[in-house]
This record gives C-alpha cells, sequence and structure tokens, in this order.
C-alpha cells in the first residue's frame, strides 16, 4: 500500500523536512534535538506528547556502566545528562570502592520532572517542530525513505526517518492470565510498522521485558527498613556549568524478601504467562522477574528489594526489584510480606510487555538500514534495554542521518574510544536475543572508557559536529592544560627525606631513602593526593591551587599510567586487524572451509575488516584464521 | 586462492631416493576419478573408504609405467577432508616421475610445500595448535620429536589449556560479577582464593613453559660445546663421536638419510655442537676457555663439555676452569682426555669427583660412558612420561605472555589492586591462551554470570 509511485503532500500543513523522528522516547528526544541543533529541520512524531521522555521502568538515571554512557552523551553535547541533572532528587556515585573505571553516577530522579524538563528542552530548538498523531507506516522509493504516513493517511515527506518505537510495536500487556494491547501502562500500542517492514524484507523478532508494581509510599513502615541515602558530596552528569549539584537530596531503602513470600508467589506460577507458555518473547537474564529468580535460584531464600521515591513531592514508590507479571492479587498478597510493607496499598500492579524488535545485524555502523536507505532505527527497536542505551543510539542516529543527508562523512565511535562504540559495535556485529543491556565487561578496554575522561576522550568530537558548544570546548581545554601544568609541577617538586619522612610514616608510607618527586610519591597505592598534600606544606599550597576535578584526573592519570599504556598498545594492535580490509565482493560461499554458520554470518554483517568479522558472534578463531590465509596473510 | 583450492594437488609423500617402494598422494575433488582414468583393475569410482587396490596405470598410449597399489580416502574421511588416493608404486625415482607426470598432464597440479596440511587445516581437521603439530610432526626426524609431535595432535595440549581457560573464566566471571553487579546483593571474590587458583595456574604455566626448553632440544637438539685448552684433543673427540654415529646410521637398512655434520643422534635425543668450526681451527689463539670470545660461545650451549688434558694440564688450571664453569650455571660433562699419558697425581686427584669421566679420544676409550651421561644429562624422563612437552615457538610466546599476565595479577593482588585493573590482566591472561585454541567473548564471561549467579533488580 505504501509503494505507490506519486503521493499527495499536505503542503500546507507541512514543509519539506530533513529529517522525521518517530517516537519521543529517550533515543527519539536525544535524535530529535541532535539533527535539529546541528541544523536540520526536524519533525517528532509521537503518539501522545503528554508522555514524552516518559521514563517506563524505574526513577533513575545511569549505574554501573550507564552512568559512563550518560556522560559521554553529555559530553558530545546530548543532553541526558543535563536532563537528569535537572530532576535528581539523588546522586551516588557507585562503586568508589573501586577502581576508577568503575565508578559509576547513578541519580534517582523525580520521575514527572524528568519529563518537563525533556519536553521544555525540546520546545527551545527553533529547528524542531512536534505532531502528535500514530505513525502507521513509511513511505519508500527506490529503496530509499522518504517520509511517514500516519494513521489518519497524512502523508509527510523527509529525506530521513529515524524510528525509535521503544516497547510500541505490537506492545502485549500481560498481568497474569490477562493480556491487552498496550505500549506501556494505559499507553495503547502502535500498529501496522512491523508489518510493513517485514514487507520490506526486514526479519524481526519479540522481546520482553517487565516493571514491579509501584506503591503508597505512606503505606510504608520505613522504620523497618534500612535507609540509603545519596553521597555527602553528591557531583552529577554533566560537564556544563548549566546544572547545579544538589543541596537536599532523597533517601532510597533497602529491603529484602523471605521465604513466605517466595511460597505466595510460587501459588500463582501456574496462572504465570512467563511459565505457561503465553510469553513467547525473550527477556533479559539480568533484569529477571522475581518468579524467575524464585524460580531459578531456589537455594536463595532472599531477594533484595529497592525502594525508590518516585519524587520530590508524590507519594509514588517504585519497588525495584520485584518485577512480576503474576496476578494483581498473588502480587498483592505477596508483596505485603516483605518487611515494612505490612499494610501497603498498591497502585499500580506490575506487568510484563512484549514488543517486536528488528535483529540490529541489519544495521550499518551508522545505525541507517541496510535494506532502506535514509533509514535509522534507535532504542529498544533495535533489541537494547535501558533509557542511556537508547539516548545514545537515538543521538547518533540523529548525527548520523543529519551528516548523510549533508553528503557528510558518517560519524562513527570505535570501542576504545566510548561505550556507545562499544554498544553499537556489538549490536550490529553480534546481534542479540535478550534485550541488551551494558556492562562494563562489555568494553574491553574499560580502563580508558571512564567517567571522568568522558570530555576529554568526546567532547572533541562533539564540537567538531557542531553539537558540543564552544564553551564545553573551553572547559575541557582548559581542564587538560590545567591537569598538564599540574602533573608539569608535581614532577618538578622535589622531596627529600629530611622535610617528609617524619610525616610519610604518619600516613603508614615507607620512608624514602633519597630525593624523589612528588609524582613518583603519588605512584604509590597508599598515597593519594588527600595523603599527599600531608606530608610536606609547600605540596599542600601547590595542590590546593587546583580544582578537585582536576586532581582527580591527574591522580588517575598518574596511579594507572602503566595500565593505561599497556592498554593502548593492546589497541594499537588490534586496530591492525582493523586495518585488513574484507572486499566488499569477497563471496563468503566460496570458502568450503568455513564453518556454516560463520558463512551465513558474514553473509547476513557483511564485515569490512578482519577485526569487524573477528567480533561477530558464532565466528570462531578458526574461522578467522581461515579468512586470513584466503586474505593472503 | 578460491579456485587453487579446488584443484586436485600431487606429491611424493615417501623420501625422495631409490627405496622398495614410494607412495605418491593425491588430494582433490577429482583424486578418485582422475586416478581411475589411468588406473586398470576395479573400477575405483565404486570402491568403498579406506580400501587398498591392485591394478596397473597405464600412459595415455596403454604402455604400463607401473604395477601400484591405490589405497582410496574418501571425503570427509581423510587426512585433507577432501577424496585422497595414496598410490603406492616401486621406489624408484624415475618410475615416480613418470607416474607424477602423468598425472600433472591430466590436469592435477603440483603440490607447494605444506599443502596438505594447509588443506586439512582450511577444511577444519584440526585447531591451530593441532596444525602446528602437524607441520612439526613431518619434520620431526627424531623418536622423541615424533613423540611429542603425536601428542600434541591428538589434542592433549589443546585439552590441558582447554582446562586451564575454563578455570580462568570462572575466575574473571567472579571478578565481573562484583564489578558490574557490586550494588546488588552478591557475593564477592574470595582474594585468598583467586590467590590460591592463580598460584596453581601458574604453576601448570610454568611447567609447560619449561618445557619448551625440553620441547626445544627435542626438535631442535641440544647445543652442545666441548670446550677446553687447544690441543686437549677437542676435534679428536668430535670426530670419534660424529664418525660412531655416522657408522650406526648408514647401519641400518632405510635409514639413509643425508648425513648432517656434527649433529649426533643418542637414543632419541639429538645433539648439536656449536662453534665447531672454532674447534677445528688450528690457528686458535684461545689459551684458557676464561676468555671473553669463548666464554660467550658457551653462553648459547645448553651443555658443555669441559676438556681437560690429563698429559699436560695442571690441577690448578682445571680446578680455576671448573670454578668459572660452576659460576656460569649450564650444566658441564668433565672429561679428561689422554687417559693413557695420564699424569699420575692429576688424574688420582681427579678421580676422587666420581662425575669425571675419563676418555682416550683418539683410542675411542671411553666414549660409551661419555655417551650415556650426555642422555642422562638431557634427562628426558618427564617427557618420556607422556607429559604434554611445547615445542612451538608461538605457544612458548604465548604462554610466557599469560605467565607475565598472572604475575601481574598475583601483584596486583598483592598490592590490593581494585578488580578492574585485576581483570585487566585476567583477560589478558585469558587473551593469550586463546591465541592457542581459541578466544573467549565476554558474552561467554556474562553467561557463565548469568547461569551461576542470580543478580539483576
Amino acid at each position: 500500500m505504501f509503494h505507490v509511485e506519486h503521493y499527495q503532500y499536505d503542503i500546507n500543513m507541512f514543509q519539506d523536512y530533513d529529517l522525521i523522528v518517530v517516537g519521543g522516547g529517550h533515543a527519539g528526544c536525544e535524535a530529535a534535538a541532535a539533527a535539529a541543533n546541528m541544523g536540520s529541520k526536524v519533525l517528532l512524531a509521537t503518539m501522545n506528547m503528554n508522555t514524552i521522555a516518559q521514563m517506563s521502568c524505574n526513577p533513575a538515571v545511569g549505574g554501573v556502566a550507564k552512568g559512563q554512557i550518560v556522560r559521554e552523551i553529555d559530553a558530545l553535547g546530548g543532553y541526558s545528562g543535563i536532563i537528569a541533572d535537572k530532576s535528581m532528587i539523588q546522586f551516588r556515585m557507585l562503586n568508589k570502592s573501586k577502581g576508577p573505571a568503575m565508578w559509576s553516577p547513578r541519580t534517582q530522579n523525580d520521575r514527572m520532572r524528568f519529563a518537563e524538563e525533556w519536553r521544555l528542552q525540546l520546545e527551545r530548538i527553533p529547528n524542531l517542530d512536534f505532531w502528535q498523531e500514530m505513525v502507521a507506516g513509511i513511505i519508500v522509493e527506490d529503496q530509499r525513505v522518504v517520509g511517514i504516513e500516519t494513521s489518519m493517511g497524512l502523508k509527510i515527506k523527509a529525506k530521513a526517518v529515524v524510528l525509535t518505537n521503544g516497547t510500541f510495536l505490537n506492545g502485549l500487556i500481560h498481568i497474569g492470565e490477562k493480556q491487552f494491547g498496550g505500549g506501556r501502562s494505559a499507553e495503547r500500542a502502535s500498529k501496522g510498522i512491523t508489518e510493513q517492514l517485514e514487507e520490506l524484507g526486514f526479519e524481526s523478532g519479540r522481546m520482553k521485558t517487565g516493571t514491579p508494581p509501584r506503591v503508597d509510599g505512606r503505606s510504608i513502615d520505613y522504620s523497618k527498613i534500612e535507609e540509603q541515602k545519596g553521597d555527602a558530596q553528591p557531583e552529577k552528569f554533566s560537564f556544563s556549568k548549566e546544572t547545579k549539584v544538589l543541596e537536599q537530596q532523597r533517601s532510597c531503602h533497602i529491603t529484602y524478601t523471605n521465604p513466605l513470600v517466595h511460597e505466595i508467589l510460587e501459588e500463582g506460577f501456574e496462572r504465570s504467562p512467563m511459565f505457561n507458555g503465553r510469553i513467547q518473547g525473550l527477556g533479559p537474564r539480568y533484569c529477571p522477574s522475581i518468579e524467575d529468580k524464585i524460580n531459578r535460584f531456589a537455594e536463595r531464600n532472599r531477594h533484595q528489594i529497592f525502594v525508590e521515591p518516585e519524587g520530590w513531592d508524590t507519594v509514588e514508590v517504585y519497588v525495584n526489584g520485584f518485577s512480576t507479571s503474576l496476578p494483581e492479587d498473588i502480587q498483592y498478597k505477596a508483596i505485603r510480606e516483605i518487611e515494612g510493607f505490612k499494610n501497603v496499598k498498591m497502585f499500580r500492579p506490575g506487568y510484563a510487555i512484549e514488543y517486536d524488535f528488528f535483529p540490529p545485524t541489519q544495521l550499518k555502523t551508522t545505525l541507517e538500514t541496510k535494506l532502506v536507505q535514509n533509514l535509522y532505527f534507535a532504542g529498544q527497536i533495535n533489541g537494547t534495554t535501558g533509557y542511556e542505551e537508547a539516548a545514545c543510539q537515538g543521538l547518533m542516529a540523529g548525527i548520523n542521518a543529519h551528516l548523510k543527508i549533508n553528503n557528510q562523512d558518517p560519524f562513527v565511535l570505535t570501542r576504545s574510544e566510548a561505550y556507545i562504540g562499544v554498544l553499537i559495535d556489538d549490536l550490529i556485529n553480534k546481534g542479540t536475543d535478550e534485550p541488551y543491556r551494558m556492562f562494563t565487561s562489555r568494553a574491553e578496554h574499560r580502563i580508558l572508557l571512564r567517567q571522568d575522561n568522558a570530555d576529554v576522550r568526546l567532547t572533541p568530537l562533539g564540537h567538531k559536529l557542531g553539537l558540543a558548544s564552544d564553551e564545553r570546548m573551553e572547559y575541557v581545554e582548559e581542564k587538560q592544560s590545567h591537569m598538564n601544568a599540574f602533573m608539569a609541577n608535581l614532577k618538578s617538586h622535589k622531596v627529600t627525606p629530611k622535610h617528609v619522612n617524619t610525616n610519610l610514616s604518619k600516613v603508614n608510607s615507607s620512608p624514602i631513602k633519597e630525593k624523589t618527586n612528588a609524582y613518583n610519591i603519588l605512584k604509590r597505592p597508599e598515597i593519594s593526593f588527600t595523603e599527599l598534600s600531608q606530608i610536606e606544606d609547600e605540596l599542600n599550597t601547590m595542590i590546593n591551587g587546583y580544582s578537585k576535578e582536576v586532581i582527580e584526573a591527574s591522580q588517575i592519570h598518574i596511579k594507572y599510567e602503566s595500565y593505561i599504556e599497556k592498554e593502548n598498545q593492546l589497541i594499537q594492535k588490534m586496530k591492525n586487524l582493523e586495518d585488513l580490509k574484507i572486499k566488499d565482493t569477497l563471496d563468503f560461499n566460496q570458502i568450503p572451509a568455513l564453518s556454516s554458520e560463520a558463512k551465513e554470518k558474514f553473509r547476513k554483517v557483511r564485515p569490512q575488516t578482519l577485526g569487524q568479522a573477528s567480533r561477530i558472534s558464532g565466528v570462531t578463531p578458526a574461522d578467522i584464521s581461515i579468512l586470513m590465509v584466503y586474505l593472503g596473510r | 586462492m578460491l579456485d587453487q583450492l579446488k584443484e586436485t594437488i600431487i606429491a611424493l609423500s615417501t623420501a625422495p631416493g631409490v627405496g622398495a617402494i614410494a607412495v605418491i598422494r593425491l588430494s582433490g575433488d577429482d583424486a578418485i576419478a582422475i586416478t581411475n582414468s589411468v588406473f586398470r583393475g576395479k573400477n575405483l569410482l565404486n570402491q568403498e573408504s579406506h580400501t587398498a587396490h591392485f591394478g596397473t596405470i597405464r600412459n595415455e598410449e596403454g604402455e604400463i609405467i607401473d604395477e601400484v597399489v591405490a589405497t582410496l580416502f574418501i571425503a570427509p574421511k581423510s587426512f585433507t577432508k577432501e577424496n585422497v588416493v595414496e598410490i603406492s608404486c616401486h621406489g624408484s625415482p624415475y618410475i615416480v616421475q613418470r607416474l607424477i607426470k602423468l598425472f600433472l598432464r591430466k590436469g592435477v597440479r603440483l603440490a607447494k610445500a605444506g599443502e596438505f596440511t594447509q588443506r586439512a587445516f582450511l577444511n577444519g581437521q584440526f585447531d591451530l595448535a593441532q596444525a602446528e603439530a602437524v607441520a612439526d610432526l613431518i619434520n620431526a626426524d627424531t623418536e622423541a620429536s615424533h613423540k611429542a609431535a603425536i601428542n600434541q595432535m591428538r589434542g592433549g595440549f589443546s585439552e590441558q589449556i582447554k582446562q586451564l581457560r575454563a578455570e580462568l573464566i570462572h575466575f574473571a566471571s567472579m571478578i565481573e560479577l562484583e564489578l558490574d553487579f557490586g550494588e546488588e546483593d552478591v557475593e564477592f571474590a574470595d582474594r585468598d582464593d583467586l590467590k590460591k587458583l592463580v598460584n596453581q595456574l601458574l604453576s601448570v604455566i610454568t611447567t609447560l613453559v619449561s618445557s619448551f626448553d625440553l620441547g626445544n632440544v627435542i626438535k631442535n637438539g641440544v647445543p652442545t660445546v666441548i670446550a677446553g685448552k687447544p690441543n686437549t684433543g677437542k676435534s679428536t673427540l668430535l670426530n670419534a663421536l660424529l664418525n660412531e654415529e655416522k657408522a650406526i646410521v648408514s647401519d641400518i637398512a632405510g635409514t639413509t638419510r643425508d648425513f648432517i655434520e656434527d649433529e649426533i643422534n643418542l637414543e632419541g635425543v639429538v645433539f648439536r655442537f656449536i662453534d665447531t668450526a672454532g674447534l677445528r681451527d688450528t690457528e686458535d689463539k684461545v689459551e684458557a676457555i676464561g676468555v671473553q670470545r669463548t666464554k660467550e660461545k658457551m653462553k648459547q650451549a645448553s651443555l658443555i663439555i669441559y676438556m681437560f688434558d690429563l698429559k699436560n694440564d695442571s690441577l690448578t688450571e682445571v680446578n680455576r676452569d671448573i670454578n668459572m664453569l660452576e659460576n656460569l650455571g649450564i650444566p658441564f660433562i668433565k672429561v679428561g682426555n689422554k687417559v693413557d699419558e695420564a699424569q699420575a697425581d692429576l688424574y688420582a686427584e681427579m678421580q676422587k669427583d666420581e662425575s669425571t669421566l675419563f676418555i682416550s679420544a683418539i683410542n675411542r676409550e671411553g666414549l660409551e660412558a661419555l655417551k650415556s651421561k650426555l642422555v642422562d644429562t638431557v634427562n628426558l624422563d618427564n617427557f618420556k612420561s607422556g607429559d604434554t612437552v611445547v615445542t612451538n615457538i608461538r605457544h612458548y610466546d604465548n604462554l610466557v605472555q599469560t605467565q607475565n599476565s598472572l604475575n601481574a595479577v598475583l601483584s596486583g593482588l598483592g598490592d590490593n589492586i581494585t578488580g578492574d585493573f585485576l581483570a585487566l590482566d585476567i583477560r589478558h591472561a585469558l587473551r593469550f591462551l586463546g591465541e592457542i585454541t581459541g578466544q573467549i567473548t565476554t558474552d561467554d564471561l556474562l553467561a557463565n554470570i548469568f547461569s551461576k549467579f542470580c543478580i539483576g533488580k
């Protein structure tokens, strides 16, 4: 129905857009904002303008690996960090006891304010228009997308389209034995796009995710459960000075399930869509429903529950860790047996949702589809989960759509440059069978991909794209020059045994035998800047002349220099594989030695380099050796 | 490259030269069909795999070139996983040449060095480690070397590495678990247990690494130096050893090969004498073995035969030399030459040390004792028990890198370094082990985590 040659575009109602973004979630917002800020005329089409930038899962941003992504988005000139800062009610730097690569910022957010801040932010971008309606399909001419068609039959023209449909494509919500169509609690599903894309030759799949019940905070007995406060010295996501740290914070709480809770939940297993086969989509292993947890890990007699406030003022509370699709009566009965929840009132039951996704191996490194030119996919439609994962894909799709229609080179981040690079590389090469979430362990170079240096890594790139402001670029340059000056100062600052040995012993560090510099002292594992500033007055004065940010970044650099060096060497080595290009014309089927799985995968993904080929799932080292032999190595 | 793989290749599989029989091997899709086109006897196209058929091979004119036995291996049940025919013919270079020429005219191509093995590898017969072992097997010319290659081919080496990796993957998952899911209710990796595990791994890998020395000995021979003052009789001894060897070799039928000068094979162990040119240099101005140049030469050796002159040397000189050798740290055998003309006091004094041997190189006296001493010193016990021996330099490099990474883990544990840096070194170790048999991916680590631990909110 969409393959007709000519269309009547309603030129009175809509201008010709450069880019239409379908969907107003985390991916859609970043995509629309990025392209518009770069100069494209953008239309954001969404089913409901009141639910732009909804946090459909827990009211929090960041966390391990995800916090790093938010910092990266911010460094490039995206908005997720700024919006999270403006709506945060608590800040914690997770993993502070571990190494600097693990430090992960996380905010608890006011759900309503988060959405509001995003909406207002988008409204401030001049090139960005809105249209509220369900999009029924895209218009394709000669393997190229040229616009969209809405459910009312309106046709809107654009040079490129980004699809960010989230969980809405044929979304199906399950609560116990009940099931109903919907993209989110109380919102309808989107129909038509999957079917059309399949007709165009796209392969689709089905995934599942879930959320826990939300309850009335006034009915929780907080005296019975453990408080989890925000950091005493909270920080924030954004590198820009546009946002401020919190002066006041709200606490979260921790409680646990118990054998009785598990027993009650088990009563409902028969009526669970998870166990009776009604849910076919694959759910994430790392974000299991509570029924999944007690089923798979029967030996554990308790599971952790995080009690998270939904905002500054609302009494609604999110029961993180209790995701379930069991019947609502079972949910209610079981939740009241949790410590502190004896008299709890439920606001909304938990539910599971199934939705369509498109295996991301059908995408190029720019997130453009291989089948239809100028069509981009971002977010859960690609099989990912999480606001941060979605947002960064939206940003990259928006940037690349703009570049493509302006005939500019694509913007691709490598695995050693950013978590964003790891995410997209994983998606397009390995695909995913379950909702893909970022972990630090997915990033082989995580030592380099830290939250503290995201600005140094990426702001110059964002600035070149015209996304990161001049002001941001100046901060980064200033930070770097201060770091260099500071480290040079430490190297030239000599300390003698006579002056510092007494103080060294006070901080439990062994004495020095001869004159050395402060830089070397800082390399000692037991010495941080706090200790270093205690061993000599002049040092103290010198150190205090620098900002906390510069001091911390320099300290990481100095202490982990050898690891960072090793990592850089490894990247250089890997680059050799990346430089081995595979010709577009190579017919993998003509290589009998390759395993049939490798042939199939190579044919689908069409790796450009040997390095990329080696990262495709199911491809063995033997396959790579064989390819090497064919490539004449 | 692709086209080349489709071609049927041919090569003489036995050693060139005259012998009772010679074996010519063909591999490729058309190997059986092409053989059948020149073969008179049964129709080879209708025969089962692993069967041998007597017949004649005739040229285009119908003239018989030779009576042969053709053994068929039908794909994929062959070494290369392709159709293979082995033709046993009479061992005359002339016949072999005529047969191969006939096949070349029929469209078969002469195989390049190692091409059969390459095909076997490309067709998935071996993993990389095994393919290298096959190459070694082809080059193996001593009993010990052959045994090591066979052992590796059976996957013994791969198996041991795989086991190590499985343990290390578990270790890595534990660390990743506490890194990525530290905020949750998970148990942390016990650092003492980790330390124990790394130490266990290290001891196995260290054994493998040190087996390389032995492995290298098996493959390349023991670099051996005969040291001593000029005119002690060094070159006489060398010639005596070499000549004996030559005689033994030529006594055994069918083992004739190019005699490699300066190498002897004793009970399967090859001893390779280095700097023998220097030994034969009668103008050698070297006064004593202690001078720098000689020392440098000796450092290249794995074994030193220290030879002194019972007739002319003084006890002081000998003791000084022995002292120097002890400091060098390379195993050495003390040999007193010219026992038939020995000074009585020096002889008596040296006899106090039971490990000293006394010979007369010129009369070939005491050589048997020296030879068994040579074999004993190299001590192949642990190899002969069938243990895995690393003979491949690439494996050795990767094992050493693994060892370094594991040592970095240990020192990191000592410094109480945080998990992300520990994980870095563990991953490096896994990567180096992976270079030998296969890689592990993050997905493997995550799968291990998800199957064993309950995590996720």
